[in-house]
């Protein structure tokens, strides 16, 4: 029973939007649409656990840092919120190229959590509220409110769900489940059955996290110590990076060993992922320990990371041991691992299951395509990661604001951020698995690079109007210099002089036997921009943010070049819209499975249509000649 | 997909005409041109819908002596600056234009693409949309038919093995670059190097073969069908002695089948040897009705071998059925004998087989019937005369879409081959390995676009299968 006919009431407070969730997904979207002047509420089952981070304890890594900066550079919140609360902070793939460095910083989780609640604190336009949200309430397919736990209606103009992991949620080891979320938080059970009544398609998942371990009981000397960077780069664009340089917590590093392969080979069978009773798809790429030693059992060790799970707790994280074995077993299994022979278990590690939807029922504003003003984000859609969710709370809040204002949905498409490529992947191509971020899913990458997506978004941010007018003006400026500086080095000469040829000799660089511009020495290999300055005279002094981005620009300049051309293609077909009110069944000589399929789907671009998976290029051409007809 | 959008074809039937038009649409036209061809001016220069005089350059070398037509966007066929090349040189020597202006920056055009980007650009009625749709989809389906037959056996198999490793050694970058603290990459160009090297010799190879086998050697793709007994080896050596053809085994290095090339009178007829056409076995029972049926489909021409001197009997009707409606000529052997099935009977049951199956009352067709006697060598300068005005009238005109589905692969392995070009080039420059994906990932693309299969999921599903990820 959730509430008795006397309990309905309705509250007479005014919002345009509620937002259902408040983790990462549903504070980004809740702080969008108040900051673009939405009265917003947003609903949690627990205030505490507002922006709480169940499973790893960091931001970032390799694409998903790129998620971050797109997400600061349009005015999100995350990048700015770990900048205060990291406790150490590393640059991936450095000895790569720019497209792939990608920042990852540990978190204190607690603060967290703490730090983004005073954000949504001092929101104005925003309230919080704890209370479960149960019903979705339409009228004619169009969101007119929601009715909560309790029974009270909050009418409102446009929902985003962000439940994250929440909804119908399990929580198993062994042959122990309890019907919770994640670390043991209220479940929602009733929001799944509301949404199935409106038609939405929904999916299980499953994801796990690995035990903590209490700090006290860890051998450190039989680790490798994983410290942080000596300069540390911040993750927002607005966050000064003098501000941030600080003392760092370590990481650590161990392996498992056959003991522990052995200890879980043979109580396989006593794991509910191998006994059948968890049903859920689950990620292929943070496998639990069971999985990694049964898919590659050549490997006779695996790395596991150590990290801690804040300044003021005493429990590590740990990295690579994700489990859904017996409590028992858990024991065994952390103890055989060098360094952790002692170790006392605070919290054990978990499967957890959860209902999630079909994203392909949205639109790429995210709004549900047969459902006026439902939007959702985050892992509720699908996907999974903190910063996964991060983003698409962010562009749902956006869209639903301007749902509001009668303006056109903002889409960022697969050539101008990680965001679109996201995005785009959910609500088109069939998902099986939750959703991870991975560099390789994105065709642009030497243009999506995480040190440029101010350059890529933040007018779009300003546009939008999360972004302020110096902020803009700051970015105007870096444009401007760049652009200067690289015409500059393009068209500075070089001779052939002492000073040259001995910088030359002393970087390895064959010396010169005629003249030659700078951008010419900063392209190869073993030069850059910086190791040029004593042979540059006329070099006006910049921000390393402007100098960075034209070594990038001119050392990459073919590739790049090339890479754009691609875009240009890309573009062609993605400005090729397809009208919404489009009949397939009237496009003759479709293929009978194309046509199912973008019937299904509904993309909104010819460009779209392409990814479809089942669509051919054949159909793509007669497509493209209707839709011209038309 | 595509990151060239220029394009070319043939535009004229690739029939032994002398004459034939190579036409090139899109942004590119006049760059490209400018740099293959040798004349009085600069093409890109010459004003709209003028004709001139000039070579077309192969290098250093002279490929052709050519007129070009210059037309200018949007006043032409396709709405986009298009180039217009009459070669006068003969089949060949249009393949080899063509295949200069692929080499300079053109991509072969799509079945139907010409008429659709007409389409696309408003250079046609909207109600045009259905017809077009309807000549893409038969262009396609056409396309897919043949690319499929053609690619049966080694070259499918070659060319998935080396996609396979080259999504693999991409994969394991990738792994590292999406989790560098579980996997290292530190020093795999190397290790890359020596495969890709080894790819590269492959589709060099390939590439090679393709030249010399199929496309150089272009002739009437020609299958001979009959019972057993009719005189099909008896007439072939006829032919092939009337005028002292030289009977070879080209091996078909990107095809299954082996063929046999006749000249007759500078025609160049390639003989599909169905499993043994010498023998006197019967090649539908041998090879099974399925695999003439797909002869048939894909042949420029088939010679229909009757005994005039038997009655036609259901085997000859089946055949009949499945080449009713192709470009045939029913040679009637020995009339020396006694006559029974008459030329006219034969023309009749053609014709009633095809009302039949078309369903229409009127239906007949010019399928020419020429009574032969190849013990007297009787009717075989008929024979002759006839295939030369087929041939020169353009009635028979070889299987276009066979060959541009040729060009298009041959054009995919070189795009392929130059996209591995380019990761040598960035490994011996020590770019960082991210750079090696994106070029071995267009190779895998370029690939793929020879055996139908697109990039999808593969990446992502390669690197979770064969990696372990981190977490």
């Amino acid at each position: 029973m959730k509430y008795s006919a006397n309990s309905v009431w309705e509250n007479k407070d005014y919002y345009d939007v509620a937002v259902v969730g408040a983790g990462h997904a549903g504070c980004e979207a809740a702080l969008a649409t108040a900051r673009l002047g939405m009265k917003t509420v947003i609903f949690t089952v627990s205030v505490d656990s507002i922006a709480l981070m169940p499973c790893n304890p960091n931001i970032g890594g390799s694409s998903k840092g790129h998620l971050v900066r797109e997400l600061d550079a349009l005015g999100g919140e995350m990048g700015k919120v770990i900048d205060r609360t990291f406790i150490q902070s590393k640059m991936l793939n450095k000895s790569k190229g720019p497209a792939v460095h990608s920042l990852r910083a540990q978190a204190d989780k607690a603060n967290y959590s703490k730090e983004m609640r005073k954000v949504l604190q001092n929101q104005e336009n925003l309230d919080i509220r704890q209370m479960e949200v149960t019903d979705i309430l339409t009228e004619d397919g169009k969101v007119t409110g929601v009715q909560t736990y309790s029974g009270a209606i909050y009418r409102c103009r446009a929902v985003v769900l962000c439940t994250g992991t929440y909804l119908r949620a399990r929580c198993i080891y062994g042959d122990v489940s309890t019907q919770t979320g994640p670390n043991g938080l209220q479940p929602a059970n009733y929001l799944t059955e509301s949404l199935k009544s409106l038609g939405v398609k929904m999916y299980r998942f499953k994801t796990g996290t690995p035990a903590r371990i209490d700090r006290n009981s860890i051998d450190f000397s039989k680790m490798e110590e994983q410290k942080g960077d000596e300069r540390i780069v911040p993750f927002s664009f607005t966050t000064n990076p003098e501000e941030i340089q600080k003392e760092q917590v370590s990481c650590w590093l161990t392996y498992t060993n056959e003991t522990t392969h052995e200890i879980i080979r043979k109580n396989l069978d006593r794991s509910p992922l191998y006994s059948g009773i968890i049903e859920g798809t689950g990620p292929r790429y943070c496998p639990s320990i069971e999985d990694k030693v049964v898919k590659f059992p050549d490997k006779d060790r695996h790395q596991v990371f150590i990290e801690p799970e804040g300044i003021d707790t005493s429990e590590m994280y740990i990295g690579g041991m994700s489990s859904s074995l017996p409590e028992d077993v858990q024991y065994t299994m952390y103890r055989s691992v060098a360094g952790l022979e002692n170790a006392k278990i605070v919290r054990n590690a978990y499967a957890i299951e959860y209902d999630c939807i079909d994203a392909r029922q949205l639109k790429n504003t995210l709004e549900f395509k047969n459902i006026e003003g439902l939007f959702s984000g985050g892992q509720f859609n699908g996907s999974s990661g903190y910063e996964e969710a991060a983003v698409q709370g962010l562009i749902a809040g956006i869209n639903a604001s301007r749902k509001i204002q009668n303006k056109e949905g903002i889409v960022i498409d697969r050539s101008e951020g990680y965001i679109g490529v996201l995005i785009d992947d959910l609500v088109t191509k069939e998902n099986k698995e939750p959703y991870r971020m991975m560099t390789s899913r994105a065709e642009y990458r030497l243009i999506l690079r995480q040190d440029n997506a101010d350059l890529r978004l933040t007018k779009l941010g300003y546009e939008i109007g999360l972004i302020d007018e110096e902020r803009y003006k700051h970015l105007l400026k870096k444009e401007r210099e760049i652009e200067e500086e690289i015409s500059r080095v393009e068209h500075t000469n070089i001779g052939t002089s002492k000073d040259v040829q001995n910088l030359l000799i002393k970087y390895e660089s064959t010396p010169l036997t005629s003249g030659t511009t700078l951008a010419e020495l900063i392209r190869r290999p073993e030069l850059n921009y910086d190791i040029l300055a004593p042979i540059d005279k006329s070099r006006p002094v910049l921000e390393e943010s402007v100098t960075e981005q034209v070594n990038i620009n001119i050392k990459y300049n073919g590739y790049i070049k090339r890479q754009l051309r691609q875009v240009d293609q890309f573009k062609k077909m993605e400005n090729k819209k397809i009208p919404d009110d489009i009949d397939y069944e009237d496009v003759k000589s479709l293929r009978i499975e194309a046509k199912q399929k973008l019937m299904q789907i509904k993309p909104s671009s010819i460009g779209q249509a392409s990814r479809i998976s089942g669509v051919s290029p054949a159909d793509i051409s007669v497509l493209l000649v209707y839709v011209s007809a038309k | 997909m595509y990151s060239k959008d220029t394009i070319a074809a043939i535009s004229t039937g690739m029939s032994n005409s002398g004459i034939g038009i190579v036409r090139i649409s899109g942004e590119d036209a006049f760059q490209i041109i400018d740099k293959i061809y040798k004349g009085k001016k600069k093409l890109s220069e010459a004003p709209a819908y003028t004709i001139h005089h000039g070579f077309i350059m192969d290098g250093e070398e002279t490929a052709d002596e050519v007129l070009v037509s210059v037309m200018r966007a949007p006043k032409t066929f396709t709405g986009e600056d298009t180039v217009e090349i009459n070669c006068h040189g003969g089949t060949l020597v249009v393949k080899k234009v063509l295949e200069i202006v692929l080499n300079n920056g053109a991509r072969p055009a799509e079945p139907g693409e010409f008429t659709k980007r007409a389409f696309l650009n408003g250079k046609m009625d909207l109600s045009q949309s259905e017809a077009v749709i309807d000549l893409i989809n038969a262009k396609n389906e056409y396309a897919l038919k043949s690319s499929v037959s053609q690619l049966q056996g080694s070259l499918k198999k070659k060319i998935k093995e080396i996609r396979n490793k080259i999504i693999y050694h991409t994969a394991f970058i990738e792994t590292a670059l999406d989790d560098p603290e579980h996997t290292s990459v530190d020093g795999y160009g190397e290790k890359l190097y020596a495969v890709i090297e080894e790819i590269k010799d492959e589709l060099s190879g390939l590439i090679d073969s393709s030249e010399n086998g199929r496309i150089i050697k272009e002739g009437i793709q020609t299958v001979i069908l009959g019972k057993p007994n009719v005189g099909k080896s008896s007439l072939l050596n006829v032919l092939a002695g009337r005028e002292r053809a030289i009977v070879t085994d080209i091996a078909g290095t990107t095809r299954d089948v082996l063929e046999e090339q006749i000249c007759l009178d500078g025609i160049n007829l390639n003989i599909i040897d169905t499993a043994g056409i010498r023998d006197t076995e019967d090649i539908i029972e041998k090879i099974g009705v399925e695999k003439a049926k797909q002869y048939a489909e894909h042949a420029d021409l088939i010679i229909y071998v009757v005994d005039a001197s038997k009655m036609i009997d259901e085997n000859d009707k089946n055949i009949i059925r499945f080449i009713y409606d192709k470009k045939a000529i029913i040679l009637l052997n020995k009339i020396d004998l006694n006559v029974i099935t008459t030329k006219e009977y034969l023309q009749k049951t053609y014709n009633d087989i095809g009302k039949t199956i078309k369903n229409e009352g009127n239906y007949s067709n010019n399928t020419p019937v020429i009574g032969v006697s190849a013990k007297n060598e009787e009717g075989i300068k008929e024979f002759i005369s006839v295939l030369k005005s087929m041939f020169l009238k353009g009635n028979i005109s070889f299987n276009d879409e066979i060959y541009i589905t040729n060009m298009r692969q041959k054009s995919a392995l070189k795009e392929a081959l130059s996209s591995l070009d380019r990761v040598i080039q960035s490994i011996k420059n020590n770019m960082p390995e991210d750079f090696y994906s994106i070029d071995l990932m267009d190779a895998y693309e370029s690939l793929g676009y020879i055996t139908g299969e697109t990039i999808g999921e593969d990446l992502v599903n390669e690197i979770f299968s064969k990696f372990c990820m981190g977490k």
